[in-house]
């Protein structure tokens, strides 16, 4: 019984920062945008709301200083490619390059030092509870936002007029255009809020997953953040599916590791990567779903005609 | 107000003002950087610019460090002409590095005009390998290369990471994770005597000029540009989509195996954990700087060979950390990308208008 839920926690633990991520890239894909800068933006997220945190002694102001870089950084992208028409892959690499670079040396001098780690919550009744206590109830407020959040940008992306909006825009701009909207600024919106939600999961791995920071300790999250977009098919409920898939591989990774199984630790580790692959090959086999789903504009540059 | 209009056309000036307008950017936004830091910043960026010239050697310390940049700018340069995102060249590259690699562990008294050239193939066939397992999966199942290349970089990694804290460790090792070094047959021929001077610095720019003649004088080169301007000409010319995917990621792939096979043999000389300082992800913006053409991957390959000698001397001479190269690398390719904006778009002083007719793209 432990055993299950110690995979249970660990899992649910280790999908959070994807499913964070994933979130915010789905809101950007769907209003058209291509950010592959995931990966950079979690990275300067962390190390940003590490050294915020450790500077007050608060991990709330350190989570909310990750938010505020990842915002920062994706808003470096969108002027780059949506006023400037510059191409959205190779800004977005820049955006990662870039990050790794910055987050290196920014947290030079911040390597193996402890920090503040975000509290757990704990309910007067419901965290007390046997098993469903422990899995459901004694988590930090980030777990909990990223299903909230879930369950909102679903929400609103179907329900709501901004939704509406926001597709229209990521599936025909030429028409979200000519309707009157604003197109630009709502792709500005759309890819700061990918931002937002990138920044704030690199601050969850460095002050609540790991926590500490050491170089590239993203180690490719941002990735298969992406990835899990395409894997959903630009479906918000089928991020939580793609982020615990995830976070089972990463618990077996370490469950095999610690029980000794005669595997190679490389290969163990290779998994979630190897994973991601088979994942998208599933996916993507069916080209009807990518076609019917994917934003039909989705990395295609706006230029508004008079 | 200003306001940015499409030219209509591609500008050719700008095609090539743009490197160096980024570079000059560049150049004061790392100054400005390291006035934040609290460093001289005049200083600071000529030791990271011009002292690793001056150095004794340093031009060949340059041609070494460029010999791998260039090869793997010219493959992606081609391949991203033909719209193949491959991002995955560091993977190409340790599995070039690999397979070459183990030709020379397996023949470790094979005479140099034997074992050399089978190493150079090896790091080929892995490089092209690498590359054409994203092909596959690309043309049989549609996933997206970007994605799968780069998720093969850390397989790759961690198979190498097997490898040399493995099976192939040196026994003789005290257990580093690193093999036996190569025989001096299996170091491959030198320019100069007693210098690190490889075959690969004579290789690359021959090779990445040969890239560019298929690439501008073939029929295959023409249909690779096609395939990437106008998709949809190239379906109806009855180009075949998926033998042009497999061309573009099989060429870059194993320029990419290549380069890493001139890595270990000419500058390493045994397989470790860490062959690689991130050039997969310095080889896209030689690609870029470049300007998408082999030829002027060679140039790029020079300047971002220097960005990674320029961290070494800021580390050694300044104390700071040889991410600063990183930073560096990123900058370029953002100033890059924003003055690309010239090459189609004019910007231009809008008259005034009436706020509710403003463009949104002005902002």
């Amino acid at each position: 019984m432990d055993l299950l839920v110690n995979a249970l926690v660990s899992i649910i633990l280790a999908a959070t920062p994807l499913l964070l991520a994933a979130e915010g890239e789905l809101v950007a894909e769907r209003a058209g945008v291509l950010n592959l800068g995931v990966e950079g933006m979690m990275l300067t997220g962390a190390i940003a709301g590490f050294a915020a945190a450790l500077a007050t002694g608060s991990a709330a102001l350190g989570a909310g200083a990750g938010l505020l870089a990842g915002v920062a950084l994706s808003s470096v992208f969108a002027v780059l490619t949506l006023t400037l028409h510059a191409n959205q892959t190779a800004t977005g690499l820049a955006l990662t390059i870039f990050g790794r670079g910055f987050s290196a040396l920014a947290g030079a001098g911040f390597v193996g030092m402890p920090a503040p780690t975000l509290p757990k919550l704990y309910l007067p009744v419901l965290s007390g509870l046997p098993v469903a206590g422990p899995v459901l109830f004694q988590h930090d407020a980030l777990v909990y936002a990223a299903l909230a959040l879930l369950v909102g940008i679903a929400w609103g992306i179907r329900r709501t007029r901004l939704g509406l909006v926001l597709r229209a825009v990521g599936d025909s701009h030429d028409a979200a255009h000519a309707l009157g909207y604003r197109v630009v600024a709502i792709r500005y919106a759309a890819v700061m809020f990918g931002g937002a939600l990138a920044g704030l999961a690199g601050a969850y791995m460095s002050l609540s997953y790991t926590p500490m920071w050491a170089q590239d300790l993203t180690a490719g999250r941002g990735w298969i953040a992406v990835a899990l977009v395409t894997f959903a098919a630009w479906r918000p409920f089928w991020l939580l599916a793609g982020a615990w898939f995830f976070g089972a591989l990463m618990y077996l990774s370490l469950y095999v590791q610690a029980i000794g199984v005669p595997v190679p630790a490389a290969f163990v580790s290779a998994l979630p990567y190897a994973g991601t692959i088979v994942m998208l090959v599933v996916i993507s086999r069916d080209r009807r779903l990518i076609r019917l789903n994917r934003p039909a504009m989705l990395g295609r540059p706006f230029q508004a005609r008079a | 107000m200003l306001k940015i209009e499409p030219r209509g056309f591609e500008s050719r000036l700008w095609r090539y003002l743009s490197p160096v307008l980024a570079l000059v950017l560049t150049g004061l936004a790392a100054a400005a950087i390291f006035a934040a830091m609290g460093r001289p910043p005049l200083q600071t960026v000529s030791t990271f610019l011009v002292t690793p010239l001056l150095q004794q050697d340093g031009l060949a310390a340059l041609a070494v460090k460029a010999a791998p940049l260039i090869l793997m700018g010219a493959g992606l340069a081609a391949a991203y002409r033909a719209n193949v995102w491959n991002i995955g060249t560091e993977g190409q590259f340790t599995l070039g590095a690999i397979a070459g690699g183990g030709v020379a562990l397996a023949l470790p008294d094979a005479p140099g005009w034997l074992v050399f050239p089978l190493m150079m193939a090896g790091g080929v066939l892995g490089g092209m390998a690498a590359g054409g397992l994203v092909a596959w999966l690309r043309t049989r199942f549609n996933a997206n290369e970007i994605l799968t290349s780069l998720m093969l970089t850390y397989i790759l990694q961690y198979v190498l990471i097997w490898l040399v804290t493995g099976p192939w460790r040196d026994p003789m090792g005290f257990g580093f994770p690193q093999t036996a070094l190569f025989s001096d047959a299996a170091r491959g021929p030198r320019l100069q005597e007693d210098s690190n001077l490889h075959l690969g610095v004579v290789l690359a720019p021959a090779l990445a000029a040969a890239l560019w003649f298929v690439m501008q004088r073939t029929v295959l080169g023409f249909q690779l540009r096609v395939l990437g301007q106008a998709p949809r000409a190239a379906r109806f010319a009855g180009f075949s989509e998926a033998r042009l995917i497999w061309t573009a990621l099989l060429v870059s792939g194993g320029l990419a195996g290549l380069a890493g096979l001139f890595e270990v043999s000419g500058t390493v000389g045994q397989l470790t954990t860490s062959l690689s300082p991130g050039y997969g992800f310095a080889a896209i913006i030689v690609a870029f700087l470049g300007r998408l053409s082999p030829l002027g991957c060679i140039p790029a390959g020079l300047l971002l060979a220097l960005s990674y000698l320029g961290g070494d001397a800021a580390q050694i001479n300044l104390g700071l950390p040889n991410a600063v190269t990183g930073i560096f690398q990123g900058i370029l390719l953002f100033m890059l990308l924003g003055c690309d904006v010239l090459l189609l778009h004019r910007i231009r002083r809008a008259p005034a208008l009436s706020p509710a007719r403003a463009q949104p793209g002005s902002a």
